[in-house]
C-alpha cells in the first residue's frame, strides 16, 4: 500500500460520522451501563464525564470501575486501562499507510479518538482502497459524542435504566464485530487458516482461564503470524 | 458536580495510559521502520483480531450466540447493512432466549 493521495478532509470526517450511525445501536446500552455503575460507585456526572471522555474506552473505564475504591485507586486504575487498551497498539500500527501522510494535531488528535469499531470500520475502508484519512477521525468523533450522551443518561437514570445482566441488547456489542468481520474477509486462500487459529489460541487461553487482554492478543498475534508466514511463502 | 482530586488523578492516570496504547503503536512503527515480516504481519491483523475478540465472547453465550453470530454474519453479507445484522443477532438473542 503507498502512501500517495491520502488525504484528510471534512467530506470525509462527515462520511465516516455517517458511517458510525448504526455502531450506536451496539455502543449506546454498554455506554448506559459505565453510566449507571460509575453513579453506584459513586462518581459524580461531573466526573462520569471527565472519564469517559479522556478515557473513552469502555471496557477499560468498566474494569477500572469494577476495582473502585474511596479513596480513588490511582495506581490500580491506570493499570487496568493499560492492560485493557493495550490491544489498541497494534491497530495504529496497522493503519500507519494513512496516519504516516498526517502531521501534528491532525496525527496525534485522530489517534486520541482511536477504539475497536473505528480501526475495523477504517481498516474495511482502506481495503476498499478508501484514501481519506478524515473517515477515522469521523467514525472516533460520532462514536465519542453518543458515548458522552448514554453514560450521561446512564448516570442520570441511575438504577432506573438497569437491563440485567443476560439482557439480549448486550448481544449487540459482539454482534457488531461479528458483522464487521464480513467485508473483511479476503477469501478462503488467505484468510481461512489465519482466522481459524485466531479463534482457536483464543478460546484455548480463555479456557485456560487467562483474563481480559491475554486470549484476545495470543489469538490476533498467532493468527496474523500464520497469515503472514503463509502469504510471504507463497510469494 | 463535584471533582474531587484523587478522582480526577486517577482519571488521569487512565487517559495517559490509554493514549499511550492508542498512540505508541504507531509510533514505534514510525521509528523503527519493522522488517517485511511484521509489515504483512500487521496486515493479517484485522481479522485475526475480531475473531480473537469474538470467539471466547460467543463461547460465553453457548450455542444460542453461535446461532445468532451465524445470522448476524448472513445478513451482513446479503444485505451489506450493519444496523440489520446487528438487529438480526439482537433478535435472535432475544427469540432463542424464550426458547431456550
Amino acid at each position: 500500500m503507498s502512501g500517495t493521495g491520502i488525504a484528510f478532509t471534512r467530506a470525509g470526517v462527515l462520511r465516516g460520522a455517517r458511517a458510525a450511525a448504526p455502531l450506536v445501536i451496539g455502543t449506546f446500552p454498554f455506554g448506559l451501563v459505565v453510566g449507571v455503575i460509575s453513579d453506584a460507585k459513586g462518581l459524580s456526572l461531573l466526573e462520569t464525564w471527565v472519564m469517559s471522555g479522556l478515557v473513552f474506552a469502555g471496557s477499560s473505564q468498566l474494569l477500572a470501575l469494577e476495582l473502585w475504591t474511596e479513596p480513588a485507586p490511582i495506581a490500580a486504575a491506570t493499570l487496568a486501562a493499560f492492560v485493557v487498551n493495550i490491544r489498541m497498539a497494534p491497530m495504529g500500527a496497522a493503519l500507519a499507510p494513512w496516519f504516516d501522510r498526517l502531521r501534528g494535531i491532525r496525527l496525534w488528535g485522530t489517534l486520541a479518538t482511536l477504539v475497536d469499531h473505528s480501526y475495523a470500520m477504517s481498516a474495511a475502508e482502506m481495503r476498499r482502497g478508501g484514501r481519506d484519512a478524515g473517515y477515522l477521525l469521523g467514525v472516533g468523533l460520532a462514536l465519542w459524542c453518543f458515548w458522552m450522551l448514554a453514560v450521561g443518561i446512564g448516570h442520570v437514570f441511575g438504577s432506573a435504566v438497569r437491563l440485567p445482566p443476560g439482557h439480549p441488547v448486550f448481544f449487540a456489542a459482539i454482534a457488531t464485530f461479528c458483522a464487521i468481520l464480513v467485508p473483511v474477509w479476503q477469501g478462503v486462500r488467505r484468510d481461512l487458516l489465519p482466522w481459524t487459529l485466531a479463534a482457536a489460541v483464543a478460546l484455548a487461553a480463555w479456557g485456560a482461564g487467562l483474563g481480559a487482554p491475554w486470549p484476545l492478543l495470543a489469538g490476533a498475534l498467532s493468527g496474523a503470524a500464520l497469515g503472514a508466514w503463509l502469504e510471504l511463502r507463497r510469494a | 458536580m463535584t471533582l474531587r482530586l484523587d478522582v480526577l488523578l486517577a482519571i488521569l492516570g487512565m487517559a495517559l495510559a490509554t493514549y499511550l496504547c492508542r498512540a505508541a503503536g504507531y509510533a514505534l512503527f514510525r521509528a523503527l521502520r519493522p522488517p517485511r515480516y511484521v509489515e504483512v504481519t500487521l496486515q493479517h491483523l484485522p481479522g485475526p483480531i475480531f475473531m480473537a475478540y469474538v470467539a471466547p465472547a460467543l463461547a460465553m453465550q453457548g450455542a444460542k450466540g453461535f446461532v445468532a453470530a451465524a445470522l448476524v454474519v448472513a445478513v451482513q453479507a446479503a444485505t451489506r447493512n450493519l444496523a440489520a445484522a446487528i438487529g438480526a443477532g439482537v433478535g435472535a438473542m432475544w427469540v432463542l432466549g424464550l426458547v431456550a
